[in-house]
């Protein structure tokens, strides 16, 4: 009979080796494989475009659509290089990224948060993207930009305005070019000061999401410093649509300028109300009543149609901007689809091409190379004049637009004027804002 | 006072589209015993009627304005409404200005075809089947008439205004006593208010006073009698389910200028009217129409600020809050009789 002695100091050093051979191949292959998640092999590379393809926000996301398909055309070197010619940035040449044909997959966010992150996951997934850009709602920016962090690629935001984004739900592989309700609050109140002096009394109707509770607060917070009161704050349910009965009191509230902290099929609907009870003809206080929407967007504005003469509101860009960058994309994007772009499509066109920049300056595609890249970055010549990517927050920093509802439109396209063109300096703040805190941007992570 | 008479006047406008909407619902169920969850999307399609008059209205020739540049830096092209070209300037306005109301004769015979089409083509070969079947055949059927409305009309809301004369807001307050801009209304939610109370009404005489409505009134009583008595009471059935569909495309033609018309409108109302018809009471018109405006009041009251700081949130579960407490306290709902839905 064999006694063998099994020592504890033994199986320590057999589980060793064991581990450590079994181990070994694994981390060859993971090195040898990929790098970071999605890392492209061949001569290609994919890019994921997340937008609204159904639901009430379809036709801002095929707009955003139509300008991805043109920075990629761009990118690849077809058609007139759009803002290629004017970018400050010399890295992007016309064939692609790094060398690689650009490609892109389409997703369709649905303007639902589990309905983007399950499209941006199989286009990561499935079709091996390696950036996801896109999408016409902060719920929806948030949940994608979670799911990229997860992930390990870079999420270069589209049309997301609530200070969230990159304040407490801020992370380090994403992006947004776009501004935010902060922003609308300082580029409007020294306009609102100017137009209808610093005695009024806001009354505002807020929808009742993240957004609308941000837009809010920086709305409040922006007139308030200018010395006008707020004498209520309603919150309106996200499924309205029919608001008379919010507005109906507004007239005898002592108000005398009613704020409609709303978007989309909500701000259509709450500006037609409004308009229909007479609001902009009766006087108030001894003042004329005024509306203000913070938050424009051209489709939007469309929608509103009449209604929106006269009333002010903010907006990332807009096509009647006159600087090289703004002029040459509107060439662009006009003469291939015949109308000029909306402020969410120009934000999806300057994210797409920052991002294939990034990575040329990076000279990798790896998404923590990427975001150094992004990181502090200032450039010019995409719209909006000088702009910084700041690296705090990855927040976008440029010049904001105040507009107003264009009394004598004479197209369907000028349905908005700009008023004022608010410096990049007056829409700054600091990273550890109040209405930004919390959150951490935490680490890149490249996956894989 | 003032601000609850403002309340009870929203209430009422809104319970307007909730009761037309629910008494179409209620025709259909009660005659053909058809749980019709496309109803909803027939509303839309007849805002969608005023959409496409207002667009027909508006072809337009195009002439180029060399003094003027487009976005593009081309010569503005200027759109002249072939309308303004025929009849003159003023007259082509005014008939486009009217367009809406125009649109009642335009949506009538569109609505009573696609009703007709809706019940041979669809719905008749669902009538011996649960209603569970009913309920997702006509479901998906609305999600597809939504679909085909985005395909040619697009996400965006579109704008059908009211005539010029229409718009605006009217004080009410001063004629009763009140100071001014005490109660102040918009004029077109009082035509439509009005609107309602005409078409209920004459809903209501028609099948009341005439020997049709007689028949079909037999007929939802005890069909299989009426039939032995030799009356094809199916035939009138069908011409019940297009002149509902004709309600409910009416509703929707007159409420575009109250609020823009979208392809998901017709969602948007479908789910508070089932629970405006459940609350009235099953197959019951003046239940329908009854809880249809008192739910419409009792939403209107429940977003007021009182309501909602004293019970946050009331004003989104309020009409579901009413069904629940009806529905416990009167199983039937306020006017519903013994024996339907009930096997």
């Amino acid at each position: 009979m064999t006694k063998k002695n099994v020592t504890r100091r033994g199986v320590l050093k057999s589980g060793a080796v064991a581990g450590t051979g079994l181990a070994l191949p694994t981390i060859f292959t993971a090195s040898s494989a990929a790098a970071f998640t999605n890392e492209p092999t061949g001569s290609s590379v994919t890019l994921g475009f997340n937008v609204p393809q159904t639901g009430p926000y379809a036709d801002e996301g095929n707009d955003e659509l139509l300008a991805q398909q043109l920075a990629v055309e761009h990118l690849n070197g077809e058609g007139d290089g759009g803002c290629l010619n004017t970018f400050s940035s010399k890295a992007l040449q016309g064939n692609g990224i790094l060398g690689k044909k650009v490609g892109f997959v389409t997703g369709d966010t649905q303007t639902k948060s589990d309905a983007a992150r399950a499209s941006a996951k199989s286009m990561i997934e499935k079709d091996g993207a390696i950036m996801i850009n896109g999408g016409s709602s902060s719920g929806v920016a948030v949940a994608v930009q979670g799911l990229c962090q997860e992930a390990g690629v870079i999420f270069m935001a589209g049309l997301t305005h609530a200070n969230d984004t990159t304040g407490k739900d801020k992370k380090a592989n994403g992006f947004r070019h776009f501004f935010n309700a902060y922003m609308s609050g300082a580029a409007l109140a020294p306009v609102l000061a100017a137009e209808m002096g610093k005695e009024r009394r806001a009354y505002h109707l807020t929808a009742d999401y993240n957004w609308g509770w941000t837009q809010e607060e920086s709305i409040v917070a922006s007139t308030e410093a200018l010395g006008w009161e707020t004498v209520n704050t309603v919150k309106t349910p996200l499924a309205s649509t029919d608001f008379s009965s919010y507005i109906a009191p507004v007239l005898n509230s002592g108000a005398d300028v009613l704020v409609l902290n709303h978007y989309g099929g909500n701000m259509v609907n709450s500006l037609t109300n409004a308009i229909q009870f007479g609001l902009l003809d009766k006087v108030a206080n001894g003042k004329d009543f005024k509306i203000v929407v913070p938050l424009y967007s051209e489709l939007m504005a469309a929608g509103a149609g009449e209604n929106i003469k006269g009333v002010l509101g903010s907006m990332n860009w807009n096509w009647q901007l006159q600087d090289e960058g703004t002029k040459a994309f509107v060439k662009s994007f006009g003469e291939k689809y015949g109308k000029p772009p909306s402020n969410s499509a120009q934000t999806c066109y300057a994210q797409v091409l920052l991002y294939a920049d990034a990575c040329e300056r990076a000279g990798t595609f790896n998404p923590c190379g990427v975001a150094e890249a992004l990181e502090d970055f200032e450039f010019d010549g995409l719209g909006n004049g000088p702009t910084w990517y700041r690296g705090a927050d990855h927040q976008c920093f440029k010049d904001v637009l105040v507009v107003r509802g264009n009394e004598n439109p004479t197209n369907a396209y000028d349905t908005l004027e700009i008023v004022e063109i608010t410096p990049r300096s007056q829409v700054e703040y600091d990273p550890e804002h109040p209405m930004f805190a919390g959150g951490e941007l935490g680490k890149c992570n490249p996956g894989a | 006072m003032d601000a609850i008479l403002l309340q009870i006047l929203n209430g009422l406008d809104k319970g307007s589209a909730y009761a037309l909407i629910a008494l179409g619902l209620t025709l259909i169920f009660g005659t053909l015993g058809v749980v019709n969850f496309a109803h909803g999307a027939l509303f839309m399609i007849g805002a969608f009627c005023a959409v496409t008059l207002q667009k027909l209205l508006n072809l337009s020739f195009v002439t180029l304005d060399e003094t003027q540049k487009d976005f593009l830096g081309n010569p503005l092209k200027v759109e002249t409404p072939f309308i303004e070209a025929w009849f003159g300037p003023e007259v082509g306005a005014m008939i486009i200005d009217w367009s809406v109301p125009l649109s009642i004769l335009f949506a009538i015979p569109i609505m009573l075809l696609v009703g007709y089409v809706m019940e041979r083509g669809l719905i008749k070969h669902f009538y011996k089947r649960p209603h569970a079947d009913q309920i997702l055949v006509t479901f998906g059927l609305a999600i597809v008439l939504q679909e085909i409305v985005k395909y040619f009309f697009g996400a965006n809301p579109i704008q059908t205004p009211p005539p010029d004369v229409l718009s605006g807001s009217v004080d009410l307050g001063t004629m009763v006593g009140f100071d001014p801009n005490a109660i102040i209304y918009p004029i077109w939610r009082l035509v439509y208010f009005g609107f309602a109370v005409g078409i209920i009404g004459a809903v209501f005489s028609f099948l009341q006073f005439t020997t049709f409505g007689m028949v079909v009134r037999a007929g939802m009583a005890d069909r299989e009698t009426v039939g032995l008595l030799g009356i094809n009471i199916d035939r009138r059935f069908t011409i019940m389910f297009g002149i509902a569909a004709g309600v409910a495309g009416l509703a929707g033609v007159m409420y575009g200028p109250l609020n823009p018309p979208n392809y998901h409108m017709g969602m948007d109302f479908l789910v508070l009217s089932f629970v405006v018809v459940v609350v009235g009471g099953m197959g019951s018109l003046p239940g329908a129409v009854l809880a249809g405006f008192l739910l419409g009041i009792l939403e209107s009251f429940a977003s007021t600020t009182w309501a909602t700081t004293t019970i946050p949130g009331i004003n989104q579960i309020i009409i579901y809050l009413v069904a629940i407490i009806v529905l416990l306290t009167r199983p039937r709902g306020l006017m519903g009789r013994k024996g339907v839905m009930e096997e």
